[in-house]
């Protein structure tokens, strides 16, 4: 049963970093934009949203969202719709580390050396293969480290759900544990998986991180 | 929008910041005592010293604080052990729960800072103290600590943050802190977004407070960084 729930887990996880990675590509290029409109409203995500508890933003979001939604709804004449904890818990946390991610994005994009974008323009290319071709594959190489912190504090993030009552491994593990008397080991199990899923990540984030690194010189 | 409601409950909400102030005080002088040892033996020569903190911190850091809670909260009761010795008055209250959980979890987080930290000592630094003839607590006191922390500011000020967002978890133990306030004035009167948006009102002013502290620690720590005046 805790293990069903650790597949819960890490579907929140894996879909709202989708959602946090593309937010954050959007915020990161809001802030570099020229428009002070984008700058300045990139500004103001990044900055509420780093400065309130994530656990209050998804309650927000989650009990707040529902009625704002219907209450939109109301006047569009749509039906009543609900909002399911998954959706609220995914939403949620992807919104959350998208701010966290625009700051990763962001330095990333800043560390690409200007001569190297200077370079690909004198090639011809036109701005959006100049994006894609150079400042992409550079901006990854700079962003990982931060990025794999970011997956990291979002993996942990993802045991807030079971407080808006959605069955992931501590909402199971807590059921479990209220069957067996046995909080502490059930706990601990929880704890031990979420290592495995840190470790597995701590792995993956290695290769990755050899992988763009590929041609870096290093003293 | 009904913000009446929210007025009315405005002591609700005071007492509530007025606890979580205290915990994440609490839990970061705590935290911090416990952290220093522990980044020390970090630092350790031996191999087998280094085990235990490192343990520690790839504990604390790679769990979540909710489930860490959760074990301290939930999961003591179930040692008889623990439940009929002098301890269960400690671990049956939900705020000493969360206090230990919330000052064990900082510990993992500050002695992983501090120790990366002591580590970036300049060489020279510790050659000269030796020189001048320093003992080795002297040593540490004088000249390794005080670089140390310094290092170490502008990292801790995001750990203080991180703190505080992490306090609201004792919310969900029954604590009336801040988002345990926002959950009674909820449940009383059924306004989630109105209570809630306030919790995350109260909990900004107390982030940008503490950026602005630790600016102003920053300026005074880093002055001999600063350009001079001419």
């Amino acid at each position: 049963m805790v293990l069903e729930g650790m597949v819960l887990t890490i579907e929140v996880a894996l879909l709202s970093l989708i959602i946090a990675v593309i937010l954050g590509l959007v915020g990161a290029m809001a802030k570099l934009s020229k428009s002070r409109i984008a700058r300045s409203s990139a500004n103001v995500y990044t900055t509420l949203i780093r400065g309130i508890p994530d656990l209050v933003l998804m309650t927000i979001i989650f009990y707040g969202g529902q009625i704002q939604v219907n209450n939109i709804g109301d006047l569009l004449g749509w039906d009543y719709i609900d909002i399911s904890p998954f959706v609220a818990g995914t939403l949620t946390i992807g919104f959350i580390f998208g701010a966290y991610m625009t700051e990763t994005f962001r330095g990333g994009i800043l560390a690409v050396s200007k001569g190297e974008i200077e370079a690909a323009h004198a090639f011809g290319m036109k701005r959006w293969q100049v994006f894609m071709r150079i400042t992409l594959p550079l901006m990854v190489r700079h962003s990982l480290p931060g990025f794999g912190n970011n997956w990291m504090v979002l993996a942990k993030s993802t045991a807030l759900v079971s407080v808006i009552g959605l069955h992931d491994m501590v909402y199971n593990a807590g059921v479990a544990a209220g069957a067996t008397r046995q909080p502490f080991t059930f706990y601990l199990v929880v704890a031990m998986l979420f290592l495995v899923i840190t470790g597995f990540s701590d792995f993956g984030l290695r290769w990755a991180n050899r992988r763009f690194s590929v041609g870096v010189r290093r003293a | 929008m009904d913000y009446e409601v929210i007025f009315s409950n405005i002591p609700l909400y005071f007492e509530g910041l007025w606890v979580t102030i205290q915990l994440v005080f609490l839990a970061l002088v705590l935290g911090f005592v416990l952290a220093l040892p522990i980044a020390l033996l970090g630092t350790s020569r031996y191999p087998w010293i280094r085990l235990f903190p490192k343990a520690y911190i790839y504990f604390f850091r790679g769990t979540p604080l909710l489930v860490q809670m959760f074990m301290i909260y939930h999961g003591m009761g179930q040692f008889e052990l623990v439940r009929e010795s002098v301890i269960w008055i400690v671990f049956k209250e939900a705020y000493w729960c969360a206090l230990i959980a919330f000052a064990l979890n900082t510990a993992g987080y500050t002695a992983e800072i501090l120790r990366g930290t002591i580590e970036q000592t300049p060489y020279g630094e510790i050659e000269a103290a030796r020189a001048c003839g320093m003992s080795k607590s002297t040593l540490y006191r004088r000249i390794i600590l005080p670089g140390t922390f310094r290092r170490a500011l502008p990292a801790y000020g995001n750990e203080v943050i991180f703190m505080l967002h992490g306090s609201a978890l004792a919310g969900v133990v029954t604590i009336v802190d801040l988002f345990g306030a926002a959950k009674i004035v909820n449940s009383r009167h059924f306004v989630p977004f109105e209570s809630f948006i306030t919790a995350g009102f109260f909990y900004l002013c107390l982030t940008f407070m503490i950026v602005s502290l630790f600016k102003k620690l920053e300026f005074r720590w880093y002055a001999h960084l600063r350009p001079r005046e001419v």
